[in-house]
């Protein structure tokens, strides 16, 4: 699209077609830029300007410690209102990346005198570094293929859903800086190897290192490139740039990696990070040998020697590492890593993973949401790049076809494999319009002489050739031309419509239709959260379930037993464990870890079916992971999960299900519907009469979604 | 209890006597013919109405009426008014008369004196109406200390029968008004009366000065005891045409505290016999023509308040997060602009002055502490503050958008504000209008050196050594 009109500019005067082919580009590239930061501020227009979901309240709340306190504090900065009664060290926990570029944005305009506030920051960090990455966009576009690829990679990322889920205001999260990061260092490696020179593998390492700083996904990286590497070797591209780009690109990453207080030594301790160090290794053994081959100038000599050589350095290399793996000084490969290269292993091993709806597979119609006509655009971008192989071109196709297979073994990894996917899909783009507009300005040169119909009669024109022996070839040009233009329209406004329809929401406020077409505002997550700020003693313990750990510490601003974090499986079992008790048990429990309040999310008034009701059965087989006490049949019904009168006596007993429903069974939620109507499930619930021995109802919010109960100290013995 | 409060009245009546002759007596010529005291015990700001008819009867002329109060009662003021009634009957007027707390030493049992200035000075034989309205501030005391959601608040209300005064009384008498008929118990001292609910306590003849005779009175009182422990109000004015406001608020509810679990089923379906003590609207009154009205908290916007406005004034109805059981806490901000036109004027001199009301805008609400910063715009210089009663006063510094050298602000301060005092306040300041241009004339530059350092740099060649072009 954006290309079309960049060729129409040629025709304009000659003298000054190349400035105003940059004045075009850099138009474009301007409005590109803007366009990505206002699609992503759909949630602030039809929310507020406020922070989403739950991991990114733990990044605010540590940005804002950051803040207030200064780097080193930051940097040591031992959280006891986490992981009650562990605590968490948070400097040595994190990825500091995205709090430190937050922080440092925050100071700059500060110092400039824009009275701004630290939350303005964090909301619009993720759009502003979206627009960023258009900007890496065009230039990688440009490396792969040329600069109307470049211009087209921008646009089509720019208002990709696949990022657009991980980058609207207010999701202030470690990805919405890591992918502008990840493509930064892709594009300046590409650059790199092109090049062979040492400031760019420089400039690469740098980019690898903020990629490190901001986000766990730096693994993929330390994969993809040596895999990169060594396709090039297998396939005799090897050359002095790839061995300066790769060798410098890796060391200096390496170390600077190390900085990272939270990856520390993995780059030469854990299994994930081998793959580039034995590459690295195979580098050096591969330019030794090159260079022998240059001295010894036989062939058969170098023949045996090669064969000698190559079977030491791969024994040494495997008797290195299975020494190291052994010793332990090498860990194996951990539980998340094997997760994603074999889809099923989750569920079979690591149910709190598993748990997680992201973490899920991706279904067929997701990949539809997220790339559109992408999808359809992906191979045949392809087979442009296959058909003008270089070392950039291999490199986007492996990037393109490792993330689409992540994509598929996990929904939030298509946020990894959208700039691929743009990058590609823009290629195809750029060179089909490109191909087809060139047919149809050739054919209209002649036709300036002749009459404007002519143009298959034009016999004697010098290029006639061509178009006698494909007579409509002009029209079918210019049709298919029309074709793309309505795909890509049609492409922006599903991009425009899933950002503003799916995307967001914050999540925690929950907005509905009224009865009257208006909108009904459900802003109980607050409203709980803030009474807990304001009327609990401040060092309360507050237990729930691990997914609201984050926004109580951050909003409530109190103690939690488990958060988002989750490091510690007992813990988090332990939890799963109270939940899945009788009352007396789970008071046992309860009094050990020293709670004093109970919080549940109950959705049974308004119809909130991810509720924590929903979610006990995650609770029950992450509790009974660890404490086999707990076993997941005796919740079910001939394998059927029910809260009605025919659910299993234990449910009906344990303490989640009479957190939930407490005094419920008094309420009349729906008109025509008995008392105790649980609109989230349908069914009338199967316990009306729900005594609290232990607890008592201290806060319920107005919609009932959020429901708060007191531990009582213990009763005296007389 | 009866004979332990009997034998109270009396030490007390006792040592006040033998201490009368002691005291430094103000002005003996001095004598209340009449005295009526009605006391509003409606909310929690406890309104007192007190109308005497004073006469000289000494030799020289009397220019100054004293007021006396308890020390507690003098802990608790917020606010003493007083007029002076002129005219007969039908055609009365009020001419207000400026009080101020007296410097004097203090009266007997630590007695503090609030002093009227009249407009003339009464001679000999002449008497004078006059008309004292004052405000008490945190003297209803919750008995039960803690209540339950289904139990109504129950208060108590110490005071004296007679009225404390310096001078002899001839003839007085106390009305007390309860916001309901439900008294649980109230100290007689005869004549006392009892009516509904009101209660009535005289008439009593012929009162030596400095009589006291305590009461207690018990009764309920479910109103909303709504007390901000600070209020930090931000005035800040822009010569392009705006003053925002910003006002941060602590609010509690100083009721009987909250006991035991709240059951939101109960609350929602039985709200006159639940939570009757509760609270969970508040009314602030802002001026008219306000638009950009916010209401939010620490963690967001806050989507329960609505805005009426009109003519006079515009009205916000604001709902905190939650409802305000005794002794929850809520705390929220408040923003709005206003146009400058309103309230910002130049003198005749050539300085500017901004005319701001003082006190909380929120109806029937105590402020324990209320600091207004009236923040001017860069550049203005001497400012001064003229606000009708005493308040602590500073000067800050304040940078906000595009400040070089910052803003002064002008900080007032004072504590135990009631509705009363939302009475006008000036602050005069110099300012000329050349600063207007200084933060637009900044951003233009920045663009100009920027653009200009863009145009420098394509014409540069920084390049060490030519390569060559191929």
């Amino acid at each position: 699209m954006e290309k079309a009109t960049d060729l129409f500019s040629l025709k304009s005067l000659k003298l000054k077609t190349k400035q105003q082919e940059l004045l075009l580009r850099i138009s474009i590239l301007g409005l590109v830029y803007i366009l990505a930061f206002i699609t992503r501020l759909f949630s602030v227009l039809r929310y507020e300007s406020m922070i989403h979901e739950f991991d990114p309240y733990f990044n605010y709340r540590t940005t804002l410690y950051l803040t207030q306190k200064g780097f080193y504090d930051f940097w040591n900065w031992f959280d006891s209102e986490s992981w009650y009664p562990l605590g968490r060290i948070i400097g040595g926990t994190l990825y500091p990346g995205l709090m430190v570029t937050a922080a440092f944005i925050y100071w700059t305009l500060r110092f400039l005198r824009f009275a701004v506030h630290i939350r303005e920051v964090c909301v619009l960090t993720a759009p502003f570094f979206a627009s960023n990455t258009t900007l890496v966009a065009y230039f990688f576009g440009k490396e792969l293929w040329d600069s109307g690829a470049g211009l087209v990679a921008a646009a089509l990322i720019a208002i990709c859903p696949g990022y657009i889920s991980r980058s609207v205001a207010g999701s202030y999260d470690n990805e919405g800086v890591a992918i502008f990061a990840l493509l930064l260092t892709f594009y300046l490696f590409v650059k790199a190897v092109k090049t062979g020179s040492l400031a760019w593998s420089l400039a690469s390492a740098f980019g690898y290192f903020y990629m490190v700083s901001a986000w766990g996904g730096y693994v993929f990286i330390i994969n993809l490139i040596p895999l990169y590497v060594l396709v090039l070797l297998v396939v005799g591209r090897y050359s002095m740039r790839l061995y300066v780009a790769y060798n410098c690109m890796y060391i200096l990453g390496m170390l600077l990696a190390m900085q990272i207080r939270f990856v520390g030594f993995q780059h030469v301790q854990s299994g994930e990070h081998m793959a580039a160090m034995g590459v690295f290794f195979l580098m050096q053994v591969f330019y030794f040998l090159d260079w022998l081959k240059h001295l010894l100038n036989d062939q058969k000599l170098f023949q045996a020697f090669l064969r000698i050589t190559l079977t030491c350095a791969i024994s040494v290399g495997a008797i290195a590492l299975g020494v190291g793996t052994a010793s332990g000084y090498i860990s194996p490969w951990t539980g998340r890593f094997y997760s994603l290269l074999d889809p099923t292993y989750a569920k079979d091993h690591i149910p709190i993973i598993a748990s997680v709806s992201e973490h899920q597979p991706t279904a067929w119609s997701s990949f539809m949401f997220d790339f559109h006509i992408l999808l359809i655009l992906f191979p045949a971008g392809l087979y442009f790049c296959f058909k003008r192989l270089s070392d950039a071109t291999i490199f986007i196709v492996m990037y393109g076809l490792t993330s689409m297979y992540f994509a598929g073994v996990m929904v939030r990894l298509i946020l990894v494999a959208t700039p691929a996917v743009c990058l590609i899909s823009a290629i195809a783009v750029s060179a089909t319009i490109k191909n087809l507009s060139q047919l149809v300005r050739t054919k209209a040169k002649p036709t300036q002489g002749g009459s404007g119909k002519g143009t298959t009669s034009t016999k004697a024109s010098s290029k006639g050739a061509l178009d006698r022996s494909l007579p409509y070839q002009r029209n079918g040009a210019i049709a298919l031309l029309v074709g793309a233009f309505y795909l890509l329209t049609r492409y922006a406004i599903h991009c425009t419509w899933v950002t503003s329809e799916a995307y967001s929401s914050p999540s925690i406020v929950l907005a509905a239709r009224g009865a009257h077409g208006n909108r009904v505002i459900f802003d109980d997550y607050r409203e709980a959260y803030y009474w807990l700020r304001q009327n609990t003693p401040q060092d309360a313990k507050v237990m729930s379930w691990w997914d609201y750990g984050y926004q109580i510490t951050a909003m409530g601003n109190r103690t939690v037993i488990v958060d988002n974090n989750t490091w510690n499986n007992t813990h988090i079992a332990t939890v799963g464990r109270a939940m899945s008790s009788y009352e007396d048990e789970a008071y046992e429990i309860m009094r050990s870890l020293d709670v004093d309040y109970v919080l549940v999310v109950f959705g049974g008034v308004t119809g909130y079916s991810s509720d924590d009701i929903n979610k006990f059965l995650w609770m029950v087989r992450i509790g009974g992971g660890v404490f086999p006490v707990i076993k997941e049949p005796d919740y079910l019904v001939n394998g059927e999960y029910r809260v009605d009168k025919g659910a299993a006596p234990k449910m009906l007993n344990c303490l989640m299900y009479k957190l939930s429903y407490y005094r419920f069974g008094e309420l009349t939620t729906e008109y025509g519907q008995p008392p105790g109507y649980d609109r989230a499930r349908g069914v009338e619930i199967g316990n009306k009469d729900i005594k609290l021995e232990y607890l008592e109802e201290a806060f319920t919010t107005s919609n009932w979604i959020v429901r708060i109960y007191k531990v009582k100290p213990p009763k005296n013995r007389w | 209890m009866a004979i332990l409060q009997l034998a109270l009245v009396f030490s007390i009546l006792t040592s006040l006597s033998l201490l009368a002759g002691s005291s430094p007596p103000p002005s003996p010529d001095l004598q209340i013919v009449t005295a009526e005291r009605r006391i509003d015990l409606n909310s929690h700001i406890v309104k007192v109405f007190l109308t005497l008819k004073i006469e000289n009867i000494g030799e020289s002329p009397a220019s100054e009426v004293l007021l006396a109060y308890s020390p507690t009662e003098a802990d608790h003021l917020a606010l003493v008014k007083a007029a002076a009634a002129a005219g007969k009957k039908k055609r009365k007027s009020y001419l207000t008369l400026d009080v101020k707390p007296s410097e004097l030493p203090d009266g007997p049992n630590g007695t503090k004196y609030y002093l009227i200035h009249l407009l003339k000075p009464l001679g000999k034989g002449e008497a004078i109406t006059l008309e004292v309205l004052y405000y008490l501030t945190h003297s209803l005391e919750p008995f039960p200390v803690e209540i339950s959601q289904s139990e109504a608040q129950l208060v108590y209300y110490r005071d004296s029968a007679k009225i404390l005064s310096p001078y002899p009384i001839k003839e007085q008498a106390t009305f007390l008004k309860s916001p309901s008929s439900r008294i649980e118990s109230f100290t007689r001292v005869v004549p006392t009366d009892r009516a509904n609910t009101e209660l009535r306590y005289g008439p009593y003849e012929d009162q030596s000065p400095y009589s006291y005779s305590p009461i207690i009175i018990h009764f309920e009182n479910n109103n909303a005891f709504a007390v901000v422990e600070e209020l930090v109000r931000e005035i800040e004015i822009s010569h392009w045409g705006s003053i925002q406001v910003t006002e941060h608020y602590q609010l509690v509810h100083a009721g009987a505290r909250h006991k035991g679990a709240f059951s939101r089923v109960e609350y929602q379906s039985k709200p006159t016999h639940s939570g009757v003590s509760s609270f969970k609207h508040l009314l602030a009154e802002l001026p008219p023509r306000v638009h950009s009205v916010y209401y939010r908290d620490n963690i967001g916007n806050i989507s329960s308040s609505r805005l009426r406005t009109n003519f006079k004034k515009s009205e916000l109805l604001i709902e905190p997060r939650y409802p305000l059981f005794g002794g929850w806490k809520s705390t929220f901000v408040i923003g709005y602009g206003v146009p400058l036109e309103d309230f910002l004027f130049e003198a005749a001199d050539g300085t500017r002055y901004l005319n701001y009301s003082f006190g909380c805008p929120l109806a029937d609400t105590v402020v324990e502490k209320l600091t207004v910063k009236v923040v001017l715009p860069e550049g203005s210089k001497n400012p001064s503050v003229v606000v009708p009663f005493p308040v602590e006063q500073r000067t800050e510094r304040k940078y906000s958008y595009l400040d070089v050298v910052g803003r002064t602000v002008v900080v007032l301060e004072k504590a135990n504000v009631v509705p009363d005092h939302k009475s006008p306040f000036q602050v005069y300041y110099k300012f000329s209008p050349i600063y207007m241009l200084a933060e637009p004339l900044m951003l233009t530059s920045v663009f100009f050196l920027f653009f200009m350092a863009c145009v420098t740099y394509l014409h540069l060649d920084l390049s060490i050594s030519k390569t060559k072009q191929t």
